[in-house]
């Protein structure tokens, strides 16, 4: 036994309106859990803890349940995301046209590791199995933007491009 | 859209076609149209359609124009910058592009395959019920509905021999018996649509391309079954089928094909998306289930089977989406015109995922029974590169490998097995002599322990052992008795794990190993990859006889590692090397080590 105190998160404030409507849209659907966990993180682009109190409260279940959900599923973020979300793909087909080298030069230029965010929120980076274009492989996206048949040397670029951007 | 449209441009539009910039060259043809008043001469009658895949994404954006006077005209990577020159010259003079025009083997790779499932998906419109109705859309479910009572459906499904198309290959018509059969008026539909197999995309490219055929697919089980209430369990990560899709199911209902009392016929269906949240376990039914109940996506033993006990406990059928789509073909075209396709134990066509390194990668479907060399050699393309021939990794993490010895596999469920592969859910990785079995290996036990749920001991802890065996062995620290160890520990994970996930993960070692044996040995013994793959065990030299001094690595390089000059063999300065391995892929003769 340690006998430092324990650490004291620091509470979020958020707006829970928006979380309370979700939960209203699918109060009366069976197996409701999850797509209110997927809208609320529409919603903050996360999962906030207050929600998390919140959806424990209205939906009656276990904050410990909904936990077991939230680690479980890839999809679902307990921390703020950047603004900017660079997935590079590293399936099979991306793999064997040497998707690694594209995600360590990331690693690289960015100094984040992967489903880390930058400091100042601007990047997030990931590495996805399969983003289904295959054909365009290796393949990586910032946001909704798709950039195929990458190389080492088009990875400054992109970076650079997105770091101009605005952030509002 | 207009009925009488005579002409028609189609646009690719599936993801593939969409990250090649489909979106823009709609919109450039769009603009252009209108204002070049096509329509003002003549009525309108230019018809810009968007479709689903086609099967060739290496080639997007794929456009057909269609005119009276030329008929079909196909071109590959268009570009906006393209449209203009193809309206005016095509379009208005009736002159097609020869220079842009799809190459010949644009049409052999049409030409060999037997298109079934994919008839709709690249020639009709995903977002028009009017579209999928010319095509006799409904026209199946309205047959079963008037004329054959539920249980002569399900003898006709057993009759035509399909097997589930999600890869495990059990018959159709028998699943949906033992469903019909169990007691009780609330039963449940899913259609799985959870395709996490990296490598593979051919229910997501049949769900943006043809969605309705998919909401008639399971209109026909339920009627057959007796269930009023079908889930598609989709992945998140197809935000594109999952809109396609919710579109066509608001369509159904708005005009009456799901709902109560659909078309009047006294049969009732209600079906919703469910989205999952990024989980390859999921694809599982029985983890499935759980994930739609809102639980952690974990696999339970069976028995009771879904068929008995599914989800929130009652009567539950579960297939997979291209299972679903064939069934309407077979109930139009009949049974034995279905059991006619195919070999002896494995009847309709397969569609492929063909990736890697390949000539022409995309989405073929093909009669099962064509060999696997057949599909890599005569429809694909071949090798890029003129490189050689290695191996082909089929059925993606619960596959295994195919070496040329026994290329001529047939494609069905059984010789597949017999090979060491599966038919899994249909990836075909291809690989050359530059990629690394050992690596390949490392790469899918990678992700299955990633994806790993962790309920059973054997896939949670003995895939991490097996992993942490391969990284020793890419790293150059590999022990003699590794092989043996790994063989052993493959055997008991696939004995000793609940569900088909730990089941399945220990196949691409096993094969690897049953065919490339020397590799592992070169790793382990020699400390060298014989691919010159595996990163650690690179030299990072360049081989000066094997050198033919064409400075192709220079360019690659995007350190200036490389000293090279016109006539000399290049120089690789290990200072300034980043060791990205750009130079490897670049090098077309394996000249750097």
């Amino acid at each position: 036994m340690s006998d430092a105190p324990a650490e004291v998160l620091p509470t979020e404030e958020i707006d829970l309106a928006a979380a309370n409507q979700i939960i209203d849209k699918f109060l009366t659907l069976p197996g409701n859990l999850m797509p209110v966990l997927q809208g609320i993180q529409d919603e903050y682009g996360y999962i906030p803890r207050p929600t998390i109190d919140l959806v424990a409260e209205r939906l009656n279940v276990y904050p410990s349940q909904i936990y077991g959900v939230l680690t479980f599923y890839a999809q679902f973020h307990l921390k703020p995301r950047g603004k900017f979300i660079i997935r590079v793909c590293v399936g099979t087909a991306c793999h064997v046209q040497g998707a690694e080298r594209i995600v360590d030069t990331f690693f690289d230029k960015l100094h984040i590791g992967h489903a880390e965010t930058s400091p100042d929120l601007r990047f997030t980076f990931e590495k996805v199995a399969c983003l289904g274009a295959c054909g365009m492989a290796p393949l990586a996206m910032v946001n909704d933007d798709t950039f195929g048949k990458m190389t080492v040397q088009k990875v400054e670029g992109i970076i650079a491009d997105y770091s101009q951007r605005p952030m509002k | 859209m207009s009925e009488n449209a005579a002409i028609k441009i189609l646009i690719c539009q599936g993801t593939g076609g969409i990250s090649a910039g489909a979106k823009k060259v709609e919109l450039e043809f769009t603009r252009l149209i209108e204002e070049k008043g096509i329509n003002a001469v003549v009525g309108k009658r230019c018809d810009v359609i968007k479709t689903g895949c086609r099967g060739l994404c290496a080639n997007d954006v794929l456009v057909d124009v269609i005119t009276p006077e030329l008929g079909r005209v196909t071109y590959d990577f268009v570009v906006p910058e393209d449209v203009a020159n193809i309206i005016d010259e095509h379009i208005v003079n009736n002159t097609p592009i020869e220079k842009k025009k799809a190459k010949p083997y644009y049409n052999t790779f049409v030409d060999q395959q037997m298109r079934v499932v994919m008839t709709g998906c690249g020639q009709i419109d995903p977002d028009s019920l009017e579209a999928y109705l010319e095509e006799d859309g409904f026209k199946a479910i309205e047959k079963c509905i008037k004329t054959m009572k539920p249980a002569e459906v399900i003898d006709e499904v057993k009759k035509s021999g399909l097997r589930g198309r999600g890869g495990g290959g059990f018959p159709t018509g028998m699943k949906w018996s033992f469903c019909a059969a169990s007691p009780g008026d609330k039963k449940y539909l899913i259609c799985n649509a959870d395709e996490g197999d990296p490598g593979a995309f051919m229910d997501r490219s049949v769900l943006e391309g043809d969605p309705f055929c998919i909401i008639e697919g399971m209109m026909i089980s339920a009627y057959a079954i007796g269930c009023y209430y079908g889930y598609v369990y989709v992945r998140a990560e197809y935000p594109l089928a999952i809109q396609r899709l919710q579109h066509a199911i608001d369509i159904c209902y708005e005009k009456g094909w799901l709902g109560k009392n659909i078309q009047g016929w006294g049969f009732d269906f209600d079906m919703r998306i469910k989205m999952g949240a990024g989980a390859f376990v999921c694809g599982e039914e029985t983890a499935l289930m759980a994930s739609i109940e809102g639980e952690r996506g974990m696999p339970r033993p069976r028995p009771p089977f879904p068929a008995v006990k599914g989800l929130w406990g009652k009567p539950t059928n579960i297939n997979n989406v291209e299972t679903f789509a064939n069934v309407r073909h077979i109930i139009n075209k009949g049974a034995d015109w279905y059991a006619s396709l195919g070999t002896d134990t494995t009847k309709g066509t397969k569609i492929f995922a063909v990736t890697g390194k390949v000539k022409h990668t995309g989405l073929v479907e093909v009669a099962a029974g064509m060999s696997v060399r057949q599909v890599i050699y005569d429809v694909c393309g071949g090798i890029a590169n003129n490189r050689k021939f290695k191996a082909v990794q089929a059925g993606g993490p619960s596959g295994g490998c195919i070496p040329a010895e026994v290329l001529d596999t047939p494609v069905d469920y059984d010789s597949l097995i017999k090979a060491g592969a599966m038919m899994g859910s249909g990836g075909l990785v291809v690989m050359d002599e530059t990629t690394c079995m050992v690596d390949v290996a490392r790469f899918f036990l990678t992700f299955t322990r990633m994806e790993s749920c962790g309920k059973c001991v054997p896939c949670r802890i003995g895939l991490k052992a097996m992993l942490d065996i391969l990284e020793r062995i890419t790293e150059g620290r590999g022990q003699a008795s590794d092989i043996d160890t790994l063989l052993e520990m493959g055997a008991t994970i696939k004995k000793a794990s609940l569900c088909g996930l730990g089941q399945t993960a220990p196949n691409p070692i096993l094969s690897t190993v049953k065919y490339f044996r020397h590799e592992y040995e070169a790793h382990i013994n020699d400390k060298r990859c014989p691919s010159n793959c595996c990163k650690e065990l690179l030299l990072w030299q360049v081989v000066e006889d094997k050198c033919v001094k064409c400075g192709a690595c220079l360019k690659a390089c995007p350190s200036n590692a490389i000293i090279w000059e016109k006539g000399k063999v290049a120089y690789l300065d290990k200072e300034k090397c980043t060791k990205c391995k750009s130079c490897y892929d670049a090098c077309r003769f394996m000249a750097i080590e």
